[in-house]
């Protein structure tokens, strides 16, 4: 059992988790996520960490509700537990002085892209983060982003913050300024991940891009998050998260993402009749664990 | 084979009356029934009948079914025991070198090994070992109280088990009876490894692996679920940080392979491991009241490609899911498939349709990114290849399309590279196995054994349980002696 130590929404709907998980916060790198079993009768799941905290053995988990799972995880408070999480999993990010990289977060995507920033402004790449979303209250980690970044620039597709448009309109502007790029790190929804991949292609800019397909076990056991490379298999758990944008087939992870549309939707709507007495379970189950894991492990 | 004894025999019946007494029939659920629930299909001996099957073994001087079991069940002695009605002692005797009787008892293939070698088969039909040792082994559950087992004398040394499947479980069970302290590392959140997420309810309860965890954590073995070795912790730092004096390296072959052929990404095709991990492991088949989602089978055209026991495990369970057609689709014919006898005979009361001959050679969408069947080819046998069995080979203008929603492709499993691409100095072959002594497993690092299918790539369980006996004892003499 994972203790939550803090959480607080960070945005409607995005809530940041602080996680005891002395081991996962050792360990990680960035790139790397973690998956997740809320209770019993949870579905796994991949989570983005988006920094970790080795002395407090600590990570921090930023989520969107979108699902059933998620909706219930952003339910539970400081004090509640997770069941199960493990990780970190993925390979790290390839981190090292590439020259200049563009940052392209877009929505809860930013969360993954931040430890990754961080750590290329570390190693004295010149960043220039774009950050996107559908309205201003959705821009997370904007002040972070800032820090770890030479310049930011920020779009909403409403126009309700810094600049109307799309996140790929501030990478034509950049690349039409004659700026070099050495490369673009794009994480975000994927039609905005193929969209920044097809931007970039025509200019031969190496770009990188973190996939979250449906995960299960997350070691490279099952295949279910395949991704086609180059029309080849691989798995996003251990052969990625990040691939080559340019050789990866968008349209495909997204028929593979609606694999489950109508199950989900079953789910949802399950649980939104009555999200409490769901989250009643949840918390029932952990405390039952609770007391019998202090005489068993 | 030698000739049988009857010296000191506990057996009242006469060798000759023997082999008069048939095969004692393993009462299970009927084909209709089983085909639309989860349960076990196989119900179990009574004492009556187990005792009287037992009676059929011939006591051989020189028995073959000891000689043929990976792990070397004393099976002769264990035997005996039943015939005498003292079933705990019986299983303390399989547990001497099978700390798992309750599950090898469930899915050996015993005709492979026990019961490949018995003399009785060879004149009438062999002794059911398999059907004893799950007598045995449940018998033992229910009467024995696990908390009075008696621990070993700590002998102080510390060894990491990396994956709790069949030969992790097994080198940990061994190596805690000699008195180490022995620490399971296991990267999902339930123990068992392939037991767990491979094999189905109806072949191997989940509560049945349990009984036999919850043994081992008597006997004194941590587990440690939730770490992915490699990653959470790396080998070198559970030597180096967790101060451990040996490792064993039982991560399976994990993999999933597919084929390679055009469709297979299309939505509706699965690996076996995937589809079965979603049942066994995440209850998909109790969806909603379990989360993980599954797509809707009743009714729907099903088809494994492959002939092993994943493949016959995945195609029972879309079965019981409801499909309206589950087919098998084998590119060999049935006497080359490595499935279980049992399995192949149970499959096919339950209605499962054997295409053999017969491979995909492309899924077919609805233009949509949804699978709505599989282009086949019929295949004829041609001369015997690297694995001695001989090879398809297709047949001109054979092709057909088989209509299909799922599609399940079971056709083994290549190494996971996770260990081995995080532990420098751990030597693999070329196909990313570990390369481990054959005998004393192990590897290329001092103090770090491997053993099981990450060694050899996909088998059986029995095998993989072989290894960690084998690793279990090397790693004893290791700790003993400290010679490399």
């Amino acid at each position: 059992m994972f203790k939550i130590i803090r959480a607080e929404f960070i945005a409607p709907g995005i809530k940041r988790f602080v996680i005891e998980a002395l081991r996962i916060a050792r360990k990680h790198k960035p790139g790397q996520f973690i998956i997740l079993r809320l209770y019993e009768q949870g579905e796994r799941i991949p989570l983005t960490i988006e920094r970790a905290d080795p002395q407090a053995g600590t990570i921090n988990l930023v989520v969107q509700s979108a699902g059933k799972t998620t909706h219930l995880l952003n339910l539970l408070e400081a004090g509640d537990s997770i069941l199960d999480v493990v990780g970190p999993l993925g390979r790290p990010s390839e981190i090292e002085k590439f020259g200049t990289v563009v940052v392209v977060g877009g929505g809860v995507g930013t969360a993954m892209a931040y430890p990754t920033t961080a750590a290329l402004k570390r190693a004295g790449n010149r960043v220039i983060s774009i950050l996107g979303a559908r309205s201003k209250a959705l821009i997370i980690l904007e002040r972070e982003m800032g820090e770890v970044s030479d310049s930011l620039l920020i779009t909403t597709d409403d126009g309700s913050y810094a600049e109307k448009g799309l996140v790929t309109d501030k990478l034509h502007q950049l690349m039409e300024s004659g700026t070099r790029i050495d490369l673009v790190l794009a994480v975000g929804p994927v039609p905005m991940m193929k969209a920044v991949a097809d931007v970039t292609r025509k200019e031969h800019i190496r770009t990188i891009v973190s996939l979250n397909p449906i995960m299960i076990d997350g070691t490279g056991m099952c295949g279910g998050c395949r991704v086609l490379v180059d029309n080849k298999s691989e798995f996003a758990c251990v052969d990625g998260p990040e691939f080559d944008a340019h050789r990866i087939n968008f349209d495909v992870l997204i028929q593979r993402n609606a694999m489950y549309r109508e199950a989900e939707r079953k789910s949802m709507a399950e649980f939104q009749q009555e999200p409490n007495r769901q989250l009643g379970i949840v918390r029932r189950e952990l405390q039952q664990l609770g007391a019998l894991n202090g005489v068993r492990r | 084979m030698t000739p049988p004894v009857k010296t000191g025999s506990l057996n009242p019946l006469p060798l000759k009356e023997r082999m008069k007494v048939p095969r004692q029939h393993m009462p299970e659920q009927s084909p209709r029934l089983r085909a639309t629930n989860f349960a076990e299909v196989n119900l179990g001996y009574s004492t009556e009948v187990a005792r009287r099957e037992a009676m059929r073994c011939l006591e051989c001087a020189k028995p073959a079914c000891t000689i043929d079991c990976p792990v070397g069940v004393k099976v002769k002695e264990f035997v005996q025991l039943v015939v005498a009605g003292d079933f705990l002692a019986a299983a303390a005797k399989i547990r001497e070198d099978n700390v798992l009787p309750a599950i090898t008892g469930r899915v050996c293939p015993q005709e492979d090994h026990c019961e490949g070698g018995c003399l009785m088969g060879k004149k009438v039909q062999s002794l059911g070992i398999g059907y004893l040792e799950r007598f045995v082994a449940d018998y033992e559950q229910q009467h024995l109280d696990i908390n009075n087992i008696l621990k070993a004398r700590p002998t102080g040394k510390k060894v990491a088990i990396v994956g709790s499947g069949p030969s992790g479980l097994t080198a940990a069970g061994d190596l805690v009876r000699k008195g180490h302290q022995v620490h399971v590392f296991e990267a999902l959140h339930e123990i068992g490894g392939v037991l767990v997420y491979g094999i189905p309810e109806f072949r191997l309860p989940k509560q049945i692996i349990r009984e036999q965890v919850d043994y081992m954590r008597a006997m004194g073995v941590e587990f440690e679920t939730h770490v992915v070795v490699g990653r959470t912790v790396t080998i070198d730092e559970l030597i180096e940080e967790e101060h451990y004096d040996a490792i064993f390296i039982g991560t399976g072959a994990g993999r999933p392979q597919f084929m390679g052929i055009p469709g297979e990404h299309l939505n509706g095709v699965y690996s076996a491991n995937e589809f079965l991990t979603r049942i066994n492991l995440m209850h998909a088949y109790e969806f909603p009241r379990y989360d993980e989602p599954m797509l809707d089978l009743a009714g729907k055209s099903v088809a494994v490609i492959g002939g092993g026991n994943t493949a016959l495990d995945a195609i029972r369970s879309a079965l019981r899911l409801g499909a309206g057609k589950a087919y098998v689709l084998y590119r060999r014919s049935e006497a080359e498939m490595l499935a279980r006898a049992e399995e192949v005979k149970h499959a096919k009361q339950e209605g499962i349709d054997f295409q053999v001959l017969t491979a995909p050679i492309e899924f077919l969408s609805d233009g949509n990114g949804w699978l709505t069947g599989a282009r086949c080819q019929r295949m004829e046998l041609g001369e015997p290849d690297t694995s001695g069995r001989r090879r398809p080979v297709p047949i001109a203008g054979s092709e057909f399309d088989l209509p299909l929603s799922v599609a399940v492709i079971a056709i083994g499993t290549s190494a996971n590279p996770i260990v081995q691409s995080t532990t420098p100095g751990l030597q693999t072959n070329k196909r990313g196995y570990i390369d481990a002594d054959q005998s004393t497993q192990r590897t290329a690092r001092k103090g770090v054994f491997a053993g099981g299918d990450i060694v050899t790539g996909s088998a059986t369980v029995i095998l993989a349980m072989g290894a960690g006996r084998r690793a279990a004892k090397s790693i004893h003499e290791y700790l003993r002696t400290g010679a490399w």
